[in-house]
């Protein structure tokens, strides 16, 4: 469980979490939304510990994140950061390897490389593996970063806008692996999504941001409705039954 | 666990092709001793005992500085994230002539050459070394962690300290003033053997330090919030590397005096030979490389120009221009 107990992080006089307590991991799927500037990546951060909360603490089943060594937490969560840029001039292939330093600390074994076969095939990554990242589309590199996140192996596994720059056969597939790796592999998935249809489809459990604090928290059914996302949104939202499925209509 | 363990594709075989960097840095290695060999044996004058100690001290001295330099350029790219700055941007050349100007301005030049030149060295970098840490545990290390504004600082710091060094300079004789501009350009040559030793057991001690880093070092050139995903104590590793480097620049600079520009060229160019990120072979192509230069600098300014001493002006003029070459490319990008 990944328990966060009145968390507060201030960025000058904005708080980006404010009084946050929330636990995460119950479920496989948690879908974390919420507009721009809610708090969404802060979070992130606080339980990937990029940034240091102001108060509140961070627990990871159990352990406290400030206190844990970084090396043990990576072995227990990987997290993808919104934007990932690198200087380096890397492969595909490189940059899955990382994903496996946590364990090997760089020197490979066969289990690794298994890891990293496996992480380059479930992502279509075959192809392009002795690729630069600087010659890749947008969609290619984001499919390297949620490769390498793969290969890391953890039990809870966050992703921050996983879907970005990606076409549409793409989302579908990141979708249907975030599912795969709750349904199959064990993993505990959050992942922060802004299509609420992606996450009505895919999630298990909804947890809306507004202003840094937490503004709903519902399955999917008590989520999609109506009121609940006019609240968060503040605009209008229809909800319909699309082959038993609830749907929303945002594009007014 | 995320799969079980199936028959895993064998590691593909390197083959010893000119792609594989272990081929390169072999290569350049070869270099280095053909242009070292060459430089002992060519052209002796008088007694080929005594040339052959003072080159061989020349050739140390150049060992030594090609390590430190080269070394720890790209240790400074990778935790500073950046290719072109060096480490002497954190004011490592401007501190050390402030050092001489004082000792100079206030006991005079003849003090100043007569100091015993292992005493001077380890004030000279006793004093870099505590500056650049407590600059960077002060930018670095508190809560504001930004490498930018420590850059920054560094930078505003130097023209400060320049600026009072050439103020310093202004009011003395023209003799102490002469004693003074002879430090301020590096010298390979005839170095104080005992210093060499001193300075080659600190670059020693650095490079040992690096050794288990390396592959640390490969995950921090992914940038910082990667690193710290992969498990690395980002801060405390980057601290340990940075004291490493700002030792290793400190004795190799209180040697032969500042340098600025070289290791930019030795850097980059090793990058490009290379051809890899990996620190296992960045960090040897760099050395050996600076290795290069410096050897057949000397060379061509000996043999090809009768012209002695001036190497490390000529390689600061050409590290200058690529310099200004990296930074418009840069921009026209
Ligand atoms: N490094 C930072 N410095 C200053 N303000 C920041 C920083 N990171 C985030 N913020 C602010 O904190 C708030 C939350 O940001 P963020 O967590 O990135 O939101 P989200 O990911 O939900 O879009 C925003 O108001 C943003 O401007
Ligand atoms: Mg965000």
């Amino acid at each position: 469980m990944i328990a966060l107990d009145h968390v507060t992080k201030r960025y000058g006089n904005t708080a980006a979490l404010d009084d946050v307590s929330l636990t995460l991991g119950d479920v496989g799927v948690t879908a974390l939304l919420g507009p721009n500037g809610a708090g969404k990546s802060t979070l992130f951060s606080v339980v990937g510990r990029l940034v240091q909360a102001d108060a509140g603490t961070v627990t990871i089943d159990g352990r406290d994140v400030a206190e844990t060594p970084s090396s043990d937490l990576a072995r227990t969560l990987a997290v993808l950061r919104q934007d990932n840029h690198i200087a380096a001039r890397l492969t595909v292939h490189d940059l899955v390897e990382f994903g496996r330093f946590p364990h090997s600390k760089g020197r490979l074994t066969v289990e690794d490389r298994d890891h990293i076969e496996r992480a380059l095939d479930y992502l279509d990554l075959e192809p392009l593996r002795d690729r630069f990242l600087d010659e890749l589309s947008g969609g290619q590199r984001q499919r390297a970063f949620v490769a390498m996140i793969l290969a890391q192996d953890t039990r809870y596994v966050l992703l921050d806008e996983p879907l970005n720059n990606l076409d549409l056969r793409h989302m579908t597939e990141i979708m249907r692996l975030i599912r795969q790796l709750a349904d199959e592999w064990g993993k505990t998935v959050i992942v922060v999504l802004h299509d609420i249809n992606f996450a009505a489809r895919y999630a298990d459990r909804i947890v809306a941001l507004r202003d840094g604090r937490v503004v709903a928290d519902a399955d999917v059914s008590g989520f999609m409705r109506p009121d609940v996302l006019a609240d968060i949104y503040d605009s209008p939202v229809e909800v319909h039954q699309i082959d038993g499925k609830p749907v929303a209509l945002y594009y007014e | 666990m995320l799969i079980d363990v199936v028959e895993a594709p064998a590691p593909p075989r390197r083959r010893l092709t000119w792609s594989s960097p272990a081929v390169r840095i072999g290569m350049l290695g070869a270099v280095v001793v053909a242009l070292a060999a060459t430089y002992l044996f060519t052209d002796i004058p008088g007694s080929f005992t005594f040339a052959l100690r003072v080159r061989s001290l020349t050739i140390a001295a150049m060992a030594v500085v090609a390590v430190a330099v080269g070394v720890s350029t790209v240790v400074f790219h990778t935790i500073t994230g950046n290719r072109i700055l060096t480490p002497s941007i954190m004011g490592f050349d401007a501190f050390y002539m402030l050092i001489s100007t004082v000792i100079v301005f206030v006991a005079g030049g003849v003090t100043f050459l007569r100091t015993d030149p292992l005493t001077l060295w380890v004030v000279q970098v006793l004093v870099m070394v505590a500056f650049s840490t407590l600059l960077f545990t002060w930018l670095f290390g508190g809560k504001r962690r930004s490498l930018h504004l420590m850059l920054l600082v560094g930078i505003v710091l130097g023209t400060f300290f320049r600026s009072l060094t050439e103020w310093m300079q202004r009011m003395l004789d023209p003799l102490d003033f002469q004693i003074l501009t002879d430090t301020a350009f590096a010298s390979l040559t005839r170095p104080d053997p005992t210093l060499l030793a001193a300075t080659a057991v600190i670059v020693a001690g650095g490079c040992a330090a690096i050794v288990p880093l390396v592959r640390t070092l490969d995950v921090l050139s992914l940038g910082e919030s990667a690193a710290v995903g992969l498990g690395v104590n980002h801060r405390r590793v980057v601290m340990a590397l940075f004291i490493i480097v700002s030792v290793m620049v400190a004795a190799s600079t209180a040697l032969v005096g500042p340098i600025l520009f070289f290791g930019l060229i030795v850097a980059n160019l090793a990058y490009s030979y290379a051809g890899t990120f990996r620190h296992r072979w960045a960090l040897p192509a760099a050395a050996l490389l600076g290795a290069v230069f410096l050897l057949a600098g000397q060379l061509i300014l000996e043999q090809v120009f009768s012209f002695g001493a001036s190497l490390s002006i000529v390689i600061e003029f050409a590290g200058g221009l690529f310099f200004l070459v990296l930074v418009l490319r840069k921009g026209a990008r």
